[in-house]
This record gives structure tokens, C-alpha cells and sequence, in this order.
């Protein structure tokens, strides 16, 4: 315990410097946060240092178990630090929604409670992009490829934050050099998407704040009407392929990146069965709602629908139109994407693509045994051999995932709220992606939540960040026992 | 360095676990059994790939293409040779080491082509760069403890001109109970270095005036003519071994006893009748019994209780330690036993076992010297790995950081310790005012490994 508080110290002082980023748009655009940003970054420092220095005899080796605890203490710990600057900038914000605000931001979320987002001090806009950013690909990702003393428990501490059901596999030889690599790739398509985005008709900071809200896939905007704000059928085209791209393992990335070739995503039957699946939704559903009569042509139709749909079911959640006003098949159909639309490694939430297809094989091998008593069929995604093991590890996690999803949604009814929006705040929590419907749905935001309700929603994004079973398993008696 | 290790046996993982602990190198481990590579990766920072280790396929998976090492470890010799062999045409990996085990090219080492030296063009012969046996490094391991009855451990340096010995102090020692400086007064004609005291299993620096008490484990360096000598002033001195009886006819107890056979009395137990038949049929003066060494009767049938050396050698180390422990208790007068796991050796070596040899220490040295960096010639991993000894070629001009320095001057890391020189044929111990000069082979003892580095820097040049 006193082991991962020192190093939980050592992750502070090294988030401070992230204070940075604000830091420097404040200075930029002289709007009036420069003291505060200041002030919280040398208050995350000094608890940092007063944290590491006071446990400094109890450092050691990290085991296992402690992986799981450090992640989680980090995750809630680094939320409730980086509140501070926007606690000092909101003098009328409570600490429940500033809470909510940066857990949704680490999470990737991107659901927020503040309104008038278009006269936020420029700082602070970025700051929540920022979060976004950091979180997608993981802080404890970061601190893993920046801070060596972690040595093998490194490898637990990723394995804890990393989504996805297959994590041994190892990039590179060494854990810190995987994490490296992965920031790498994050990094440069960041900066691609960034430019991408200026030429496409954005303002440089609109770029900035943006280009990290995507490739986060988190859904923080700089305004209130998000991407309807532009109105830009570039910028839309824009953002669809670049949260395509971040729905998609960044190990394929970094591998395609070593390789300096395309040729590994033609094996990632992942990123296929997600492509197959939007593109068939899109059309589906644009030609749905023509025929409803919602938009006068087909085209307006599949604009509209390409872009919320990718959005909502890669779990990043910006959105151009008040979709929630759509028939209500297409916006629940979106909901459901978006609990099994993003890749293992990338940055968005929900089941994950690789545990559908590997349910589906599972049934299909039931399927084929009724048939053939005495067949041998392994699970097999692609010519990837999934061990039964894994299959049983998918299995629990998804009995989890909707245990979790039943039980904080009827923990909101009996709150008072209404069942869709419980229902939709849930899975929108979970999944990390944003805006749900009824009374938070696109065209609103959480900032109507009582506090107990807003807690409830922030634990939900942190169970569905770090996929349940890191933080369930430090409930169990077993974990604490010596 | 970027190392690929191919198979997660025994040799393997010791393997993997000493070079992924050096904080520069990259190591990636190969098996096909999916769960020992699991468990494997749990434990330390290391990638694994699963597949046949000579595959081409499994090799370019396992990034061949930018290794700059291959260790090829598995259980087969032809596997072995095949993947470095494919690693040496396919990706022109530069250092190539495989494990044979048998001796049947181990005899005809112009099979084996160093690819460092030779012209591509004309190599014949497979691309082994150096080969491993750990059986018969083992083997020669165990023969030297046999010659020196007392010895805990006896490790050759510069060619075997030099060895450092462990052995535990005992009364009737001449030095025992008085200043170590005195050495130097008992025995004038020779000389010796102490590199380190072990006093209940914490270390001692060992002072002009330290005294040794009876008990102690001391590691001293001395030519080899020397060392019987100095032997005597740490215990009293017995008698050469005459009878040694051998638990397990496989390969290191088969090779051992052909060792020894021409110059002791030996007798060897196997389980196996049909391989105790193999054993008998190529052993010329070893009695050979086919039976279970555990077996109080058989060892006492055998008269235990006269046999100077009993050495249990099978397979399984908890056979080992019970028959070594019953032997002794039977009257054997020395006992020893082939032990894997570091953690059961010092157990074992502190009660009732005489000598635990570890077989991963003895093998893993020559392959740590590989990846040294400098000219390390030789590394001996000492005390489960925390300590090391390790010889240096020392380079560079006059007035370098070693080169021309008398030792007192060379700036070494408080745990490391430069014991002894060996320049050409001459052996010298090392003394403050004694200088450095370039191509002398420097032997050091590391009392704490992690200062290893450091050390490599000031001899690199």
C-alpha cells in the first residue's frame, strides 16, 4: 500500500508538468488564468513530493496486485487533482461537477456539465481537450514509458489500464519501449490530424482542442453546439477518418509505423468486422430516416448519419445534429454500436470488437458441436488461435459489463430519473461515449443531474475506462489478504 | 543489445532472467509451450513469441531481422544448429551461440565456423559462433571440487593459470582466529588475494586486520600452483579423494565418472537398467549398480560410510538433496548435490549438504561475457547471482583511466574489488602500488552486481 502511494507520488509530480500545455495558452491569450493554472500545477507538485518523500522508505518492486490498485488510486487521484484549475476559474462550480468534468475528460468520455462553452477562457477549453488526450491513450500508459523504476511491474501497471482481453502481447522487448512506441504513434497522428483539421477550415486553436477530443475519442468540445458549430462537411469528413482511426488497435499502428507499410491491417480482422458493421449501419440507417421524411434528400441524410454514427459508435461522441430528434430506432441502434464498435488497444470504450467476435465464434462453435459431437474447432479471429481461457475471461467480463450496466441503471430510476435517460446516461458513462438521451441527450448536457446521480455517472466511466475488472477485484476480500 | 533466447528450459530462463536484468539489453524468448512463456513474462521484462524455434517464420516474429544476438538453448543440438544457421542466412545476425549437448560434435569443433572471423563467401560449416555445453562445463565444475576437498566452489580464470576458490574457514585452519595479514608470513613463497568474507551470509570487507573465525566463507584468488596451499590455512588440509560414489548415470554423471575414473575409485548408481547398461558398457573402470540411490540398503551394501565423495547428480533435484542428505547421514564424508533452484542451494548448503552446485550459474558465465560490453573474457556468477567475478582485458594508452595507474589510483565502485593481474604467462596478486599496463588480464570480484556497468565503462577504454 505504502509501496504504490510513493510511486502515486512520483505520478503526480510528473502530471504537474502537464500543466504546461494551459500553462502556455494562457500566457498566449492573456485570458486572466495564468495565476491559477500556475497555482495548480505547483499544488500538484507539492502533494506529489510530499507523497513520494514521506513513503521514500517503503519504495520496492511492484507485484502484481499492486498494479491494479495504483491504477485505479491514479485514475481517481489525478481526476480529483486536475478539478483544481477549474474550480479557481468556476468560482459557482461544486466539486461533484468539476469531478464529473475531468473523470469524463480522463475517461474519454466527454460528457460535461457546463454550458457556454464558447465564452470558456481559451486555457481552460484546452485543458479539458488535454485530459481527453492524456487519457486516451492512458496517463499510467505514460508514467510506464516515462518513468523506468517500474521494471517488470510496469508490464502489470499496463496490462491493468490497457483495454482489451489479449495483453501479453508485447510490442517490444522491453515494457518501456512499448509504451514509448505507443505515445509515439498517438503523438504523430495527433499532429496529422491537427494540420488535417486546419486545412479543412479550422482555427488553429479549434484544431488543437479538437485534434485531442478525437483521437482521445472523447467529446469535449469548444462549443456548445459541438461540431454543428461549423457546419463543415470537410471538417466532418475530417473527423470521421481520424475516429476511425483512433477506434482502431494503435498496435497495428505502431506496427505499420515500424514496418513503414500498410500490409499488418490487411490481417486485423478487428478493424474489418468495425468498418463492415458502421458502413452497413450508415447507409442503413441514413436510408431509414430519408424514408421517414427527417431529411428532404438521401445525401443530407447520410452526411448527418455518417457523422453521428461514427461518432457515437466509436464512443467519441461529438455531434453536428440533434440526432435524439431522429426516429428512435437509429439513435438506440447508435447507443448499441457503441458498445462493441471500438478495437482492443485503442482509445475507445465498450466491449470492445475483439470480445464480440470472440462470443460469436464461441456461439457458432456450440453451433457447429450440436452438429459434429466430436468436431475440433477452435476459436480463431482471423489466424489468431484464441485459448479457451481467453474465451472464459471474455465471457465474465461481459457478464460484468451488463451486470454493471443493470445495476447502475436502476441505481439512477430510484434516484427519480427517467428510465431512458437512466438507461442512455449509463451506457453513454460506460461505454466513454458522451451524450446519451432524453434529458442528457446531445442537444443537453449532465449538467441537470443531481450530485448523487453525477457520482453515479462518474463511477461509470471509470469502471468502463479501466474495463471493471481492475477496480472490482480490490473490492474482493482476497486482494487484501497478506 | 537486442537478444533473442530460443527455448525457456532451465538454461533458457537463467538465461533470460540474467540478461533482461541489465537495463541495456532487449530480450525476446522463443518456446513452444505457450505456458511456461506466460509464466516467464510475468516474472521479468522480456517479450515472447511462441512457435518452433529454427522456423524462419518464428524467428522474423521474434525480430531477427535487428537482433544482434541469437542464444539458441533448446533441448535438441540440431535444432540448435539449424536456427542459428537460419538466423546467420536469412538476417546476417552477427553473434550466433547454441547449446550442444552432445558430444559427438562437440569433438569435431571445425564443424562449427565463427562467422566474426571467417569470409562469408567461403564459410563451410555451420554458423555457430561459440557453443555451450552445459553438461560438460558442469562436469569439469564438479571434477574440480572433487580434487579440492574442501572447496566450495573453484572457478578458472585467464585460462585456468588463476582460480578463485570459495571455501568455508575451519578450525585447525592456520589463519584461523588470526589477522588476515599474516597470510603473507605463513605461506612467503606464494601468494594470495582474499576478495571476500562471508560472516552468516553477510559480507565482511576484508582488512589487513580482519580475523577469521571458524565458520566463515572466504573467497580467495591464488595461481593455480598456489592454491592447495592456501587451502590449508583456511581448514586443515584432507587427504586427496580416493573413492567417489555417483547418483545418476546421466550425461553429467556418465561424464563425470569418465573423468575420474582413471585416477579414483568410482561407482555409479543408476535407476535405469537399460540406461545403466548403456553407462557400463563405455565406462572401462567404474563399477556401475543399478539401483535407486535413495536406497539405504544398496548404500550401505555399497559401503557409504568409507566413500570419500558422494555426488548426487539425477535429474530431479529433490531426489538429489535426499539421497545427498541419507549419504551423509550414512558416513559419506563429503556430499554434493546437483541443485537448480538458487533458493533450495543456499538452503541446502548451510545444513546438512556439503556443496550445492547450481548447474545455471556455472553455465550462464561464458554467455554473460558475450554481452559485455568491453573485453570482459569470462564472468562467474557468485552466491545466487548477487555477487560476481569476472575477468577484463584492460585497454588503452598510458594514462587512461586503468592503463598506467597503480591500482590504488583506478577509481573503482566502493563494492568492486581488482584482485588479481595475469599478464602473459605471469600470474600477479593484486597490490595497491601494482600498475596497470595495457593487454593485462584483470580479475575483479563484484560484491554487489548492479555496480557491473560501471565497471565495464572504466576497462572499455
Amino acid at each position: 500500500m505504502l509501496a504504490v502511494i510513493n510511486v502515486l507520488g512520483s505520478m503526480l509530480m510528473l502530471f504537474s508538468v502537464t500543466y504546461l500545455l494551459p500553462v502556455v495558452t494562457s500566457a498566449v491569450y492573456r485570458d486572466g488564468l495564468l495565476a491559477d493554472f500556475l497555482l495548480a500545477a505547483l499544488g500538484c507538485l507539492v502533494a506529489g513530493a510530499v507523497l513520494a518523500a514521506s513513503t521514500r522508505r517503503h519504495r520496492r518492486e511492484l507485484r502484481s496486485r499492486d498494479g491494479f490498485l495504483l491504477v485505479t488510486l491514479g485514475w481517481i487521484l489525478m481526476s480529483a487533482i486536475a478539478t483544481v484549475p477549474l474550480l479557481l476559474a468556476l468560482p459557482g462550480l461544486s466539486f461533484t461537477d468539476a469531478f464529473f468534468e475531468t473523470m469524463s475528460g480522463l475517461s474519454t468520455t466527454g460528457a460535461t456539465v457546463l454550458t457556454g462553452l464558447d465564452h470558456l477562457p481559451p486555457s481552460l477549453n484546452l485543458w479539458r481537450a488535454a485530459l481527453v488526450w492524456y487519457g486516451g491513450m492512458g496517463i499510467i500508459v505514460l508514467v510506464v514509458a516515462i518513468l523506468p523504476l517500474l521494471g517488470v511491474g510496469g508490464m502489470q501497471l499496463y496490462k491493468a489500464e490497457t483495454p482489451g482481453p489479449m495483453k501479453n502481447t508485447k510490442l517490444t522487448p522491453r515494457i518501456t519501449q512499448t509504451a514509448k512506441g505507443l505515445w509515439f504513434v498517438y503523438f504523430l497522428i495527433t499532429v496529422v490530424c491537427l494540420v488535417s483539421l486546419r486545412l479543412a477550415g479550422m482555427g488553429w486553436f479549434d484544431a488543437v482542442c479538437h485534434a485531442f477530443a478525437v483521437m482521445g475519442l472523447g467529446a469535449f468540445s469548444t462549443h456548445d453546439a459541438s461540431i454543428g458549430h461549423f457546419n463543415s462537411p470537410a471538417i466532418e469528413f475530417v473527423l470521421i477518418v481520424f475516429m476511425l482511426i483512433a477506434a482502431m488497435n494503435f498496435g497495428r499502428h505502431f506496427i505499420a509505423w515500424q514496418q513503414k507499410s500498410l500490409r499488418t491491417y490487411a490481417t486485423d480482422m478487428e478493424a474489418k468486422a468495425m468498418l463492415w458493421l458502421i458502413g452497413l449501419s450508415t447507409f442503413g440507417i441514413a436510408f431509414y430516416i430519408w424514408v421517414r421524411g427527417v431529411y428532404p434528400s438521401y445525401w443530407t441524410a447520410l452526411r448527418h448519419v455518417a457523422f453521428n454514427l461514427v461518432s457515437i459508435a466509436t464512443s467519441c461522441g461529438l455531434v453536428s445534429q440533434d440526432y435524439a430528434v431522429w426516429p428512435m430506432f437509429a439513435p438506440l441502434w447508435m447507443l448499441m454500436l457503441s458498445c462493441t464498435c471500438a478495437n482492443t488497444g485503442s482509445t475507445g470504450g465498450g466491449i470492445k470488437m475483439f470480445r464480440s467476435l470472440v462470443l460469436l465464434r464461441q456461439a457458432a462453435r456450440e453451433l457447429m458441436l450440436l452438429v459434429h459431437p466430436r468436431g475440433v474447432t477452435p476459436v480463431k479471429i482471423g489466424n489468431q488461435v484464441v485459448q479457451n481461457q481467453i474465451v472464459f475471461a471474455v465471457l465474465a467480463f461481459v457478464v460484468l459489463y451488463f451486470g454493471a450496466v443493470v445495476v447502475l441503471t436502476f441505481t439512477l430510476l430510484a434516484s427519480g430519473l427517467d428510465f431512458l435517460s437512466s438507461f442512455s446516461a449509463i451506457i453513454a458513462c460506460i461505454n466513454n461515449s458522451g451524450p446519451g438521451l432524453g434529458s442528457v441527450g446531445p442537444a443537453s448536457n449532465y449538467g441537470g443531474l443531481t450530485d448523487f446521480q453525477t457520482w453515479v455517472c462518474s463511477l461509470a466511466m471509470l469502471l468502463g475506462r479501466l474495463e471493471i475488472f481492475s477496480i472490482l477485484v480490490i473490492f474482493t476480500p482476497a486482494f487484501w489478504r497478506k | 543489445m537486442k537478444i533473442i533466447i530460443l527455448g525457456a528450459g532451465q538454461v533458457g530462463r537463467t538465461a533470460a532472467y540474467h540478461l533482461a536484468r541489465e537495463e541495456s539489453n532487449d530480450v525476446t524468448v522463443v518456446d513452444t509451450d505457450e505456458r511456461l512463456l506466460r509464466d516467464l513474462q510475468d516474472r521479468i521484462d522480456i517479450r515472447t513469441v511462441q512457435g518452433n524455434a529454427a522456423s524462419p517464420q518464428t524467428l522474423e516474429m521474434a525480430g531477427a531481422r535487428d537482433a544482434d544476438m541469437i542464444v539458441a538453448l533448446t533441448n535438441s543440438d540440431e535444432v540448435n544448429i539449424v536456427a542459428c544457421q537460419v538466423a546467420w542466412t536469412l538476417y546476417g545476425t552477427k553473434t550466433k551461440i547454441a547449446r550442444i549437448r552432445s558430444r559427438d560434435y562437440t569433438v569435431r569443433p571445425d564443424l562449427f565456423v565463427s562467422t566474426e572471423s571467417a569470409v562469408p563467401e567461403k564459410l563451410a560449416g555451420f554458423a555457430v559462433d561459440m557453443y555451450l555445453s552445459p553438461e560438460e562445463s558442469v562436469t569439469a565444475y564438479i571434477e574440480r571440487l572433487i580434487r579440492y576437498p574442501g572447496a566450495l566452489q573453484v572457478l578458472d580464470f585467464a585460462d585456468g593459470r588463476v582460480r578463485l576458490v570459495g571455501m568455508r574457514a575451519l578450525k585447525g585452519g592456520l589463519l584461523v582466529g588470526r589477522p588476515l595479514r599474516e597470510l603473507r608470513q605463513h605461506i612467503p613463497k606464494s601468494d594470495a588475494r582474499v576478495a571476500a568474507i562471508y560472516r552468516k551470509g553477510e559480507s565482511i570487507e576484508p582488512e589487513g586486520d580482519t580475523l577469521i573465525e571458524d565458520g566463515d566463507e572466504v573467497f580467495f584468488v591464488a595461481a593455480t600452483h598456489d592454491i592447495r596451499s592456501v587451502m590449508t590455512e583456511m581448514r586443515k588440509l584432507e587427504d586427496p579423494v580416493k573413492r567417489v560414489v555417483i547418483a545418476g548415470g546421466g550425461n553429467i554423471g556418465f561424464r563425470l565418472a569418465q573423468r575420474l575414473e582413471e585416477q579414483n575409485q568410482v561407482k555409479v548408481i543408476e535407476r535405469d537398467a537399460k540406461r545403466a547398461r548403456h553407462v557400463s558398457e563405455r565406462l572401462r573402470n567404474t563399477i556401475v549398480l543399478s539401483g535407486d540411490a535413495a536406497d539405504e540398503e544398496l548404500l550401505v551394501e555399497e559401503n557409504i560410510d568409507s566413500a570419500d565423495v558422494f555426488c548426487a547428480l539425477t535429474n530431479s533435484e529433490e531426489a538429489n538433496i535426499l539421497s545427498a542428505m541419507l549419504a551423509k547421514q550414512l558416513g559419506a564424508h563429503r556430499v554434493m548435490a546437483l541443485i537448480s533452484r538458487p533458493a533450495y542451494a543456499e538452503l541446502m548448503q548451510s545444513g546438512p549438504i556439503d556443496v550445492g552446485i547450481s548447474p545455471q550459474s556455472v553455465t550462464i558465465g561464458s554467455l554473460l561475457a558475450y554481452v559485455r560490453r568491453g573485453d570482459v573474457v569470462q564472468v562467474h556468477s557468485l552466491r545466487g547471482g548477487a555477487a560476481e567475478a569476472m575477468e577484463t582485458v584492460a585497454h588503452g594508452a598510458r594514462g587512461g583511466k586503468v592503463v598506467g595507474r597503480p591500482i590504488e589510483d583506478i577509481r573503482l565502485p566502493e563494492a568492486a574489488k581488482l584482485v588479481a593481474v595475469v599478464r602473459g604467462d605471469q600470474v600477479i596478486m593484486a597490490h595497491h602500488n601494482t600498475v596497470i599496463e595495457n593487454g593485462d588480464h584483470v580479475i575483479l570480484f563484484l560484491a554487489d552486481k548492479r555496480h557491473v556497468e560501471r565497471v565495464e565503462r572504466l576497462f572499455q577504454a
